[in-house]
């Protein structure tokens, strides 16, 4: 692999990366502050991607659409707090996992029968189309180069936001302990409607940025789901700062691994049997990444909770 | 108390009815002369198989594996590519089918059992997502596409599975070894080991009983019960497909457990029966019948304690 192919991997690398960051720094604040385990996150993340897509239909404008594109993700993440979360906090994993699957069945097919099953698109936006030379002969779209640069900005905010503000101490504080943390006076229902909807606007503007290059449709939030379970196992429970790390890890691994694997296999086997194998190791790679973390750290690299 | 020894009696009768019922209803489907009814049956089986394997770890250890689907996978894809490669007979495909998935239990069951709660959640649905993409990704064998098998497993050079009663009958016989199997577990010391580590672990460290192995048992016993789904599953459609493992199967392995009403065998046959016919009955009357289903299974998590079994016994529960 020629060393502009592997910086041109290295960029895709960082933004799925990124895009995984989005998604997993929600999930894990909910699981870390209120130890609920939700599967409709990926949903989340799809709706965005829609509403972005129906909202510009509607206003033409993509910076518009991405504002009503974030309070619906808003509503939408905050009506299914209210409807069906809400009941769920006091349950056991199981039942969490079985009712936050209901709703992924629900506004999957919901989606499927609003706009249909074949993939939308969403046009690049006039200010950020084009590409840049990043060496000789070699283009990168500027989208995509947005894409990385706003989700750092975002991983920065987040980071101010957990380590200045009270409402980061608070939730600091409930991932180490939120018993105690309700006992010291704290509404922590209200605390966690704020981390709730604060994800499920993450995960929306996730899927509003990832919709002008990836294909828009139903069960594009499964994928990025399972994958943003391994960043949390990985990075730890509750822990922003593991879920960046672990997403830009899982970004890069994955991607160049995809397109390296091959390559590597030839060395040692026929290219007819590399073709077969390659692409199988390649899907392997994170897993077994995953697997060698839980076997050193079986709490992840940063836990946020002691013990 | 005659109400409490008239919900036992009900509760010790429930299994023999079901028994009675998928013994008698090839029979019954010929009187009518209904083909679909039998194929569907088989169906229902084998799932109810896959489902009693997964409800003695989720019920009986309190393991809540969401990759439970990868087994049905991976015994599919082992009777489908030894066939590919000209492999028919069962006495090479059922051990080769068990060996892989007792293996593949072995290696990430020994990782996830190391976790607890929402990791293990996390892990195992992980690792089933591994073997999909695995699947999708071998192109010798069909990828995305699946693979088609141009026959059926022989049974020492007969082709009697072809036949529709016999294979009928073969799958009851396992769906009844199987669920005397899981039932003698569980009453046997190692089933109470089991059901002791989901109570309190300590209290089993403390008499000098690691509950590890137990579960770690537990865990590739389920594994290769479900893998023999798997290769049922591919004998009855004549197909293997990515599909059979992807984490929406395992998803709905963990309802039928649920619905049937947890910790208890029939229960999981009974969920089974209950959800694929469900599942066919509204898609019958519309093409989205998720929007039904959908809120149907928050309705069951958030009401519905004691599951199908529960609604018959009045709460009381078997082996």
């Amino acid at each position: 692999m020629s060393a502009t192919l592997l910086a041109v991997q290295t960029l895709n690398g960082l933004q799925l990366g990124i895009l995984l960051f989005l998604i997993a720094a929600g999930l894990t604040l909910v699981f870390g502050v209120m130890d609920f385990i939700n599967l409709a996150h990926g949903v989340q993340y799809m709706l965005g991607a829609y509403l972005a897509v129906a909202a510009y239909g509607v206003t033409g404008s993509f910076w518009t659409a991405m504002l009503l594109a974030l309070a619906g993700s808003l509503v939408v993440g905050l009506a299914l707090e209210l409807v069906v979360f809400r009941h769920l906090y006091d349950r056991d994993h199981l039942d969490q996992v079985l009712a936050t699957f209901g709703v992924i069945l629900f506004l999957g097919e919901a989606v499927k029968v609003i706009w249909g099953s074949s993939p939308l698109s969403l046009p690049v936006p006039d200010l950020l189309s084009g590409s840049i030379p990043i060496s000789d002969g070699l283009l990168y779209p500027v989208y995509r180069i947005a894409l990385i640069v706003a989700g750092l900005l975002i991983a920065a905010l987040l980071y101010v936001l957990v380590t200045h503000t009270r409402v980061g101490m608070l939730v600091r504080a409930g991932a180490t302990n939120a018993p105690m943390v309700s006992a010291l006076g704290v509404n922590i229902r209200r605390l966690f409607m704020v981390v709730f909807g604060f994800g499920a606007m993450l995960a929306g503007f996730a899927g509003i940025m990832a919709a002008p290059i990836l294909a828009v449709e139903p069960g594009m939030g499964d994928n990025l789901l399972i994958l943003a379970f391994v960043v949390i196992v990985i990075g730890g429970i509750g822990s922003i700062r593991g879920a960046f790390l672990a997403a830009l890890i899982i970004g890069l691994v994955d991607t160049i691994g995809r397109s390296a694997a091959t390559d590597i296999a030839r060395l040692v086997l026929p290219p007819a049997a590399a073709n077969d194998v390659g692409p199988a190791i390649a899907s392997m790679l994170i897993y077994i990444l995953m697997a060698a973390v839980l076997f050193f750290r079986p709490s992840g690299l940063f836990p946020a909770r002691a013990g | 108390m005659e109400n409490a020894t008239a919900s036992l009696f009900r509760a010790r009768l429930v299994p023999g009815l079901i028994l009675a019922a998928f013994g008698l209803l090839p029979v019954l489907a010929g009187l009518i002369d209904d083909t679909f009814i039998v194929f569907f049956a088989i169906r229902v089986m084998i799932f109810a198989i896959a489902a009693v394997s997964l409800a003695l770890i989720l019920g009986f250890g309190a393991m809540v594996s969401f990759g439970h689907a990868a087994y049905i996978g991976l015994g599919a894809y082992t009777v489908g590519i030894l066939a590919e490669n000209g492999v028919w007979e069962f006495y090479v495909s059922l051990p080769a089918t068990l060996v892989v998935c007792g293996l593949f239990a072995l290696v990430t069951g020994a990782i996830s059992l190391k976790t607890r709660g929402v990791y293990f959640i996390m892990i195992t649905l992980a690792f089933g997502q591994m073997a999909y993409y695995t699947a999708t990704s071998l192109s010798a064998y069909g990828g995305d596409d699946g693979l088609t098998m141009w026959g059926r497993t022989e049974i020492f050079g007969s082709s009697m599975l072809s036949d529709r009663m016999t294979f009928y009958y073969v799958v009851f016989a396992v769906l009844v070894a199987v669920w005397w199997l899981c039932r003698t577990m569980v009453n046997s010391r190692f089933g109470r080991v089991l059901q002791g580590a989901r109570q309190s672990e300590m209290r089993l460290q403390a008499i000098g009983i690691d509950p590890y192995a137990y579960r770690l048992a537990a865990y590739v016993i389920a594994g290769m019960i479900a893998g023999v789904a798997g290769a049922l599953l591919a004998n009855a459609a004549e197909f293997v497909s990515p599909a059979y493992m992807s984490w929406h199967r395992s998803g709905e392995l963990i309802f039928m457990v649920v619905l049937g009403g947890l910790g208890s065998f029939s229960g999981a046959i009974l969920g089974a029966s209950g959800y694929l016919v469900l599942e066919e009955v509204l898609s019958h009357v519309t093409e989205n019948w998720r929007l039904i289903f959908g809120p149907f299974l928050i309705l069951v998590v958030l009401y519905g304690r004691g599951g199908l079994l529960g609604l018959i016994t009045g709460g009381k529960r078997d082996g």
